[in-house]
């Protein structure tokens, strides 16, 4: 510490503390919501401890759901595993062997191709919503967990992170393979997937939320409840109207929306760092 | 940069890229470009004819009153919402960088809302401020302070910004604390023998050598304002009221799934796809050599 100044380093604490605090109030206020029973927190004020019904809320999610949705939650939370797996996965997949292919080998179209890729960075479905609806209607991809996941796993940052890594793996190793003998999908298998472990990781984590945070996509092409995801049910939920929303399993419904992906950031905080840092390059 | 060694191969680059090609065929270029097409024609009432008017759809859309409103609302919010992620996440990083021990706790609390998505944000401020039931507005209320965003569009907005807001910071200020602790310490200890104060310190060293890092994610947090915040918007006010947080990318849904106005959305998203391409230029011409980590 460069001129310490005990009462300025308390003041940090402090207002550190302040942050986290502002920054968690809103989660707190939901945790709290979702452990009384819907009568609790129709009073005004609403309570601010914990309440009983912490368990009978979540089970009562997790089974039933809300009386508006016929879907129960633990469903939906299958269905937004299902995609954002399928994303994670469907994205590395298809853009790492992308990537080989351009870092790899010379053949016609190779640019071409390259700025093809690029250009669906430039593309988010937020900007094609109709037209994209379209040609996933006309396929007969709508309410399938294909018409989910598929149109989503194009990614040129993938691709390009790939590229990157690629190509800072030496020379020498790619001879060394081909004087061996090995061709070039033995050396994609055995040489370049291994040294490419932890941005695979690191990626997973990045794109897992992504995929599980997906929301104007399985809002547009899914209509039937069993294929809801967990996001999608809370709109639906919420839908409802104030005098019928069942906000205490709304706010059990919210909890579980924010666990899984908010688990693997915490938990896994030095890959997701490295994924942020790297995708954005 | 190139490899010098290379694989040689006929047709097995093809068959690798070709799922990637595929997918960007089908679900990116092709919509794409019908978006183009579309906006360039016009239906009569009955959908019997279609002809090509050229820019009088543009035309059309940059004359009407409610689109304007649109792109209005829009800037105001993605600015709100830079401003406002940017500053509290540098203030908050000064602060974290300046704890010796610690720091990296007060990282992990204050990351994970990056996970929380957009539509969560938005209900979690929701029920802050429902005007029935949201403690915060009940707090306002003894304060004297009537709130109810569902009628008033000043409310409304400043509640959207701040759940936009507070989803962001965190994202900015793990980019903001990785910079500073990229400044070598020896430029600070100079500084400081030289005399020069923590504020100073700051405004003279450390705020100039993060101007990439702030550049960049300027750049970042407004595509995030302007694309990433659709959850949010239909979560907690659905454009309301009468239009007041009407953003461009939620006008497009409106008009396009709800109104069923198939060529004004296209049009629409012709516009977005101009902005997202120009976002983008910038972002590579004026960003990728310049920032550090």
């Amino acid at each position: 510490m460069v001129g310490a100044r005990p009462w300025l380093n308390i003041l940090t604490h402090v207002i550190l503390i302040l942050g986290v605090l502002i920054v968690a109030f809103p989660i707190y206020v939901t945790f709290v919501a979702s452990s009384h029973e819907l009568e609790a927190l129709l009073q005004t004020p609403i309570p601010l401890v914990p309440g009983g019904e912490l368990l009978n809320n979540y089970t009562a999610a997790l089974t039933k759901g809300a009386k508006a949705v016929g879907a129960p939650v633990g469903v939906m939370m299958l269905n937004s595993l299902v995609m954002a797996l399928g994303i994670a996965f469907g994205k590395i997949a298809i853009s790492i062997i992308a990537a080989f292919a351009i870092v790899y080998f010379r053949f016609r179209f190779r640019m071409t191709a390259f700025w093809m890729i690029f250009i669906t960075l430039m593309l988010p479905v937020e900007v094609r919503i109709l037209p994209t609806y379209k040609v996933v209607a006309d396929l007969g991809m709508l309410d399938t967990y294909g018409g989910l996941i598929i149109p989503l796993i194009a990614s040129a940052t993938a691709t390009f992170m790939f590229r990157q890594v690629f190509l800072t793996v030496p020379d020498e190793l790619a001879e060394a393979a081909r004087i061996d003998g090995a061709g070039p999908l033995r050396f994609f298998w055995d040489v370049l997937l291994p040294i490419s472990r932890t941005n695979i990781a690191a990626l997973f984590v990045i794109l897992f939320i992504y995929g599980w945070n997906q929301y104007l996509w399985p809002l547009l092409i899914t209509t039937d409840e069993s294929l809801y995801t967990i996001l999608i049910g809370i709109n639906r939920m919420l839908a409802a109207g104030d005098d019928q929303a069942e906000w205490q399993i709304i706010m059990a419904t919210t909890m579980l929306a924010m666990l899984p992906p908010v688990l693997v950031v915490v938990s896994m905080q030095r890959l997701f760092v490295k994924g942020l840092v790297e995708t954005e390059k | 940069m190139e490899k010098r060694v290379v694989f040689r191969n006929p047709v097995l680059p093809y068959l690798l890229l070709a799922p990637q090609i595929a997918i960007t065929l089908i679900f990116f270029i092709w919509p794409a470009s019908q978006a183009l097409y579309q906006s360039l024609l016009q239906q009569d009432p009955f959908g019997l004819r279609t002809t090509f008017v050229w820019a009088d759809n543009f035309i059309d859309l940059f004359s009407q009153a409610d689109y304007l409103n649109s792109l209005q609302v829009t800037t105001v919010f993605s600015i709100s919402v830079a401003v406002l992620a940017l500053s509290s996440a540098l203030y908050l990083a000064v602060q974290a960088d300046r704890v010796l021990k610690g720091a990296m706790a007060y990282r992990t609390l204050l990351i994970w809302p990056y996970a929380v998505a957009p539509v969560v944000a938005g209900v979690l401020w929701l029920f802050l401020f429902n005007p029935t039931l949201g403690i915060a507005a009940y707090w306002l209320r003894e304060l004297g302070y009537d709130w109810n965003h569902t009628l008033n569009g000043g409310q409304a907005m400043t509640l959207v910004v701040v759940a936009a807001t507070w989803k962001q910071i965190s994202y900015n200020f793990l980019f903001f604390l990785a910079g500073m602790q990229a400044i070598p310490r020896s430029l600070i200890e100079a500084a400081a023998i030289d005399g020069a104060g923590p504020v100073r310190r700051f405004w003279t060293i450390v705020f100039p050598l993060l101007t990439p890092t702030t550049f960049f994610l300027l750049v970042i947090n407004i595509v995030y304002a302007f694309f990433d915040t659709f959850g949010i918007i239909h979560s907690v006010t659905e454009g309301g009221p009468a239009g007041a947080t009407n953003i461009l990318v939620y006008k497009v849904f409106r008009d396009g799934f709800l109104n069923l106005d198939l060529g004004g959305s296209a049009t629409q998203s012709v516009v977005l796809m101009t902005i997202v391409i120009a976002f983008t230029v910038i972002q590579f011409r004026y960003v990728e050599r310049k920032v550090h980590y």
